[in-house]
């Protein structure tokens, strides 16, 4: 569960997230929506722990995220562009996380499995195309079984077969009780993965309800 | 600490820079030592050599890697890790491979052509080690601050320069303005001011060169031979690492990525 109450966020004059509160509950996938700069990625940021908030609260599970880093050992997260020492292998960013998280117990062999990674684990992480790149990034936000998980753009540059393996992966985190949250560009991924979608505008929350009434509102804001 | 700080080693171990740097300083000092005559003469060779290239390196080097490491940072900074664990490691796994590189380069030549190692050999082992953490420091603070890559990257340089050129032009100015009166002080004051400078003087000392620099240097190395004038260089050499890198500290602490 993540609770986010009265975030504000400036970046000197420009104010970027207004006053924005909102709830993300357990079993439910919610699409975060929006023109380009209208704060989506910094309401993520904000979450991760990335960008302090200049007012407001972010709660993950209980835990204030702005001031207890543990509360990250039950969060997943894949970036919309996934970048990571060059000279370091596959298997050596897997492990790597695996140690900063102080866990073993994970499903990261199923993931590589599922993802189909294990030709590319022993090559160094500079020689794999973006999309295997994309795909080792999705293998960190999933192998501890979070019960949050933030993605976005979580289908950008997965191969069809990878992008559909990434939906799976989003239904099974949301059957087993995980907050999910996804920004997307694309309606149809929203309308096949989201149960409900925040619209965000110039840092405000515009719209906020099932994906079918924002859509609504996006046609009469047309 | 050491859970990231070993793949940050493993990953800046294993790129071509700093096996690039390792050769570069033993052609350099199997080079001088080969064809210079005296050790005195090597050792001062070998020191313009390296505290122009070490300085170069480390802010370079540091402020292009935290660059280019950013969305590897936001992705570390998205685990349950304190961001002050974040940035020692990273810090360390970039200075520590370039300090190896550079001790083994000119330590290794060193040994085989005199077989132990003269207090002039140490000084400039120890000072180089220092300067790589100095201007590692500078880099990451740079790396932090400037979000733009190339207005990083030119900044590092600007301020290579002004350590090595511009730095030593302005006090030979000031020295040559200021002629008519005693400068053996602010001079001292001076060189505590700019690490480089304090690592040359450090070296220069222990061979003896600055015997050559007139009355100045008879001043300078009564100071830095002093009790009180080791203490004061090395305290400013430790302030030169400590510093920077805990103005990097907070300002990564406190950043937005």
């Amino acid at each position: 569960m993540i609770v986010i109450d009265h975030l504000t966020k400036r970046f000197g004059k420009q104010t970027v997230l207004n006053n924005v509160s909102l709830e993300f509950r357990p079993g439910t996938v919610t699409a975060v929506i929006g023109p380009n700069g209208s704060g989506k990625s910094t309401l993520m940021k904000c979450i991760l722990g990335l960008v302090k908030p200049t007012e407001g609260s972010v709660v993950i599970n209980g835990r204030n995220a702005l001031t207890d880093v543990r509360c990250h050992a039950d969060v997943g997260y894949m970036a919309q562009i996934a970048r990571y020492p060059d000279n370091l292998r596959a298997s050596e960013v897997i492990d790597m996380v695996k140690g900063l998280r102080e866990r073993t117990a994970d499903v990261s062999d199923t993931l590589i499995n599922a993802f189909d990674l294990k030709p590319h684990l022993n090559k160094p992480m500079r020689t794999l195309s973006g999309g295997t790149r994309q795909k080792v990034g999705a293998i960190i936000a999933l192998m501890f079984s979070p019960h949050s998980l933030l993605l976005d753009e979580p289908t950008a540059g997965l191969d069809p077969v990878a992008s559909q393996q990434m939906k799976d992966q989003i239904e099974a985190a949301k059957s087993r009780g995980a907050s999910v949250i996804i920004t997307s560009h694309i309606v149809a991924e929203i309308e096949e993965l989201a149960d409900r979608a925040v619209f965000l505008h110039e840092g405000m929350v515009i719209h906020e309800g099932s994906v079918s009434s924002v859509r609504e509102q996006l046609e009469v804001l047309r | 600490m050491m859970r990231l700080l070993k793949y940050v080693l493993r990953d800046i171990s294993r790129g071509r820079w700093v096996l690039l740097y390792f050769l570069f300083f033993f052609a350099i000092t199997e080079g001088l030592l080969f064809f210079t005559a005296g050790e005195a003469k090597t050792i001062v060779g070998l020191m313009n050599v390296v505290f122009l290239l070490i300085p170069l390196a480390s802010i370079m080097f540091g402020t292009l890697h935290l660059h280019n490491s950013r969305d590897f940072i936001e992705l570390i900074l998205t685990q349950p890790v304190r961001r002050s664990t974040v940035f020692f490691s990273l810090y360390l796994g970039v200075s520590l491979p370039f300090v190896c590189s550079f001790l083994l380069g000119v330590g290794i030549p060193a040994l085989i052509h005199a077989a132990a190692f003269s207090p002039a050999i140490i000084t400039l082992l120890l000072t180089g080690a220092a300067l790589t953490f100095v201007f590692t420091s500078i880099a990451f603070y740079v790396g932090i601050v400037i979000n733009d890559k190339a207005a990083g990257m030119g900044l590092a340089f600007i301020l290579w320069l002004f350590f090595t050129v511009i730095y030593d032009g302005a006090l030979l100015a000031i020295t040559v303005m200021f002629q008519d009166y005693p400068m053996e002080q602010p001079t001292i004051a001076m060189v505590l001011l700019n690490p480089i400078d304090l690592a040359r003087i450090a070296v220069m000392l222990t061979v003896d060169y600055a015997a050559l620099m007139g009355y100045t240097g008879a001043v300078i190395q009564k100071f830095f031979g002093s009790g009180l004038g080791l203490m004061l260089s090395v305290t400013s050499l430790l302030l030169w690492i400590a510093i920077p890198f805990g103005i990097g500290l907070k300002s990564f602490n406190n950043k937005d990525w």
